[in-house]
């Protein structure tokens, strides 16, 4: 053996040595194991059925093409055009504008609503107890479900919305067929749905505030709004943002209910959310670069409301 | 243990049995996938199954039903698994074309002498791409004025008479006069709406005109498309529809239409059973009170007052299986026999020669006339030129009957449609 294979050798000794040694150090109590274990089929089944597809849609959105045979065969490369064309929609502004008035109306009137219901039921009693049931029946209906009972109810010859407007006498008012009404019809359907889910996580908050603080506050002579506004709310912050970032993201992501409600978007595609539009013109009309591109512009915006929201609302929560 | 051993035993002499006598038969199996839900005609259909097996012992065909919603959102995937059928229903148009061009169907063009023996040029024409045949037409389909002939009788308008689109607008008029909601609409769905527009425009424009536009020599905004939807607003303008039309879906609107609400329904022949089974009473509009016109022409159009908007419905063939056998059935399923057979019954306006004559009813056998005596049968304009620009021309027509776009922007939007098809 050559002098030079000898060094080489001993070289590669030392090498495999040292990466043994780090091994051995760093798998502390078996920990190093256990990671390389564990994490590949986690991380393989998150990039395959989360970052891939993200990937994907990202790819597809700038094409024109039909998902029926091969993105390389039948996709034509349009660039920009896809976005361009979203943009300047106004029925895309409209799906924008709906989206951003269910998440003003959970704002201003759901989850003042919740909360008002959350405090005046959160104590322990039988009737208590019924009537968190009742305000929750809504959410634990099917949305699809919802959905179509509210379309019932809306009917104008048939429905509630009938039965009123013949006891007042006035002319049938068909909610739905209106281009003013029909995305207002769905925000009370938003309203009536969520509430109690909302509700509950405020009980489930307000339950935690310790009782003594409470009395403490009363003998101190606090009134019942001091209470509420000076000990109670503070201490179930957490579950207030926690509950705002539900609501917005139950907001960009609402779709379901909407469907049996209204066909394709309404009349005129003013009841259109954003998912909606992306299924009417994405997956309906075979344009699986449009949807793409939608569902691009919909990611960032998720993506960019996660962030802000958890960066300077959420980590008030550990300070 | 004894009774594992005795197990493996049997399946293993099971199977070995089993895979030896498909081979010496030789059996084949056509599978066909379809949407009807009419028990009555799937009955039918199964008497003709049977016949055929009778006669081709070692082939059997297996007809499976799938809801029509889930049909068309399965079909992209499916087309491309190996679960899919040998054949299956399509209405044609613009989604058979981009399958065939994008090879997920059969090219059987080939194997069709005896087909195109036994169909129509016009209709066999429907499932020709690029002069390749890849299935083959079942019926005929036409969109037309069905008209209550009480209604009219009460308010005085005599159907007869209506001519031209004047005469029907001041039919509409007297009928709204007369305290009688003219016209039922499915307004949610949009593609009932887009009869109006697309009948007005080949009435007006002609088929040489929508000829040269599917051949990228002229455009959607012309003057005479234009005019279409100007005709479309003096209709609109009457508020000739029930009220609150926008929010009812076309089986609603078939049920206003049945339960005597409403004394015109614009739709196609399978609105004769859909209005009777959406009534209230299950009766509908019968018998003779149920009558039908045509799309009347249009003063000044170009258009020939016999060409007719509708259908021309048939089977497609998956790729890799437009094997013989998949082929003779359809053969046989198509023949004039059986085509007579279906017609007789009233389930169809049949596509083989000589069988139109079989047709009874005396609606359906009014439309059979009408399909056969058109200088140009046109397949409806959502089918035929796509899902996407399709979809497009049913929102502006709801647009225009609700005044919320003018004629040119609707022209405007379907130009833009079809340049970024």
């Amino acid at each position: 053996m050559k002098s030079v294979d000898i060094a080489l050798e001993a070289q590669r000794t030392s090498r495999l040595s040292a990466v043994k040694d780090w091994l051995y150090r760093h798998n502390t109590g078996g920990r190093l194991s256990t990671l390389l274990l564990f994490i590949p089929p986690a991380l393989m089944v998150f990039t395959l059925l989360v970052i891939l597809p993200i990937a994907e849609s990202g790819v597809y959105s700038f094409y024109r093409w039909n998902g029926f045979t091969a993105l390389s065969d039948s996709g034509r490369w349009v660039g920009w055009r896809n976005f361009q064309f979203i943009l300047q929609d106004p029925v895309f502004h409209q799906a924008v504008w709906n989206t951003a008035k269910i998440v003003l109306i959970s704002l201003l009137i759901q989850l003042p609503l919740a909360m008002m219901l959350a405090l005046s039921i959160a104590s322990k009693g039988s009737l208590n107890t019924l009537f968190r049931l009742v305000y929750f029946l809504p959410f634990i209906l099917a949305d699809v479900v919802a959905g179509l009972i509210w379309r019932f109810i809306y009917d104008g010859n048939f429905g509630l919305v009938a039965a009123f407007t013949q006891l007042f006498g006035m002319e049938s008012f068909y909610p739905l067929a209106d281009r003013d009404w029909a995305f207002n019809a769905i925000l009370v359907v938003v309203v009536w749905k969520y509430f109690g889910y909302h509700m509950m996580i405020y009980i489930a908050g307000l339950q935690s505030v310790p009782n003594d603080l409470v009395e403490a506050a009363r003998l101190d002579g606090a009134s019942r709004l001091q209470i509420i506004f000076r000990i109670k709310l503070p201490l179930i912050m957490p579950a207030i943002r926690l509950s705002i970032f539900f609501s917005v993201i139950g907001a960009l992501q609402f779709f379901e209910m909407a469907m049996p409600l209204v066909t394709s978007g309404g009349p005129s595609g003013s009841a259109h959310t954003i998912v909606t539009y992306l299924y009417e013109f994405g997956i309906v009309r075979s344009r699986i670069g449009f949807g793409s591109a939608v569902a691009v512009l919909l990611f960032v915006m998720c993506a960019i409301f996660a962030f802000i929201y958890q960066r300077f609302v959420m980590a008030r929560n550990t300070a | 243990m004894l009774k594992l051993k005795h197990l493996v035993v049997s399946t293993c002499v099971g199977t070995l049995l089993a895979v030896c006598s498909t081979q010496l038969v030789a059996e084949e199996t056509v599978t066909v996938l379809h949407n009807q839900q009419d028990q009555f005609i799937r009955d039918t259909w199964d008497e003709i199954r049977v016949d055929f097996e009778a006669q081709n012992p070692n082939i059997t065909v297996q007809l499976d039903f799938m809801d029509d919603d889930a049909m068309k959102a399965r079909l992209p995937t499916l087309l491309q698994s190996n679960a899919k059928p040998d054949l299956y229903w399509s209405f044609g148009g613009g989604n058979y074309r981009v399958r065939a061009e994008a090879g997920l169907l059969a090219d059987i063009t080939d194997k069709a002498d005896r087909l195109r023996a036994n169909i129509g040029s016009g209709a066999m024409s429907a499932f020709e791409v690029n002069g390749r045949l890849y299935g083959a037409p079942y019926r005929l389909a036409q969109v037309g004025f069905w008209y209550n002939k009480s209604l009219f009788e009460q308010a005085g308008v005599n159907a007869d008479t209506i001519e031209t689109w004047d005469d029907f607008l001041d039919a509409v008029s007297t009928l709204k006069e007369a305290g009688i909601t003219p016209i039922a609409a499915g307004g949610a769905e949009r593609w009932p709406l887009h009869f109006y527009w697309t009948y007005l425009a080949m009435r007006i424009g002609g088929q040489d005109l929508f000829q040269s536009i599917l051949a990228d020599e002229a455009s959607f905004d012309n003057e005479h498309y234009v005019r279409a939807g100007e005709e479309l607003r003096r209709l609109a303008e009457l508020d000739p529809f029930q009220p609150g039309y926008r929010g009812m879906a076309y089986n609603e609107a078939a049920g206003v239409f049945g339960n005597g609400q409403a004394a015109i329904h614009l739709m196609g022949e399978w609105d004769i059973g859909v209005q009777t089974s959406e009534s209230e009473s299950g009766e509908g509009v019968s018998g003779d009170n149920l009558g039908y016109f045509n799309f009347p022409m249009v003063d000044g159009g170009m258009g020939d007052p016999s060409a007719t908007l509708g259908g021309v419905d048939g089977w497609a063939f998956t790729s890799g299986n437009g094997s013989d056998a998949a082929v003779r059935w359809l053969e046989f399923f198509l023949a004039p026999e059986q085509q007579r057979k279906l017609a007789a019954a009233g389930i169809i306006i049949p596509v083989a020669n000589g069988a139109a004559e079989a047709v009874e009813d005396p609606h359906m056998k009014q439309i059979a006339e009408n399909i056969a005596n058109s200088s140009w049968h046109q397949v409806f304009w959502d089918q035929a030129l796509g899902a996407d620009v399709g979809g497009v021309i049913n929102d502006v027509s709801a647009e225009l009957f609700a005044g919320e776009i003018s004629p040119e922007e609707a022209v405007d939007r379907v130009q833009q449609a079809w340049d970024f098809r």
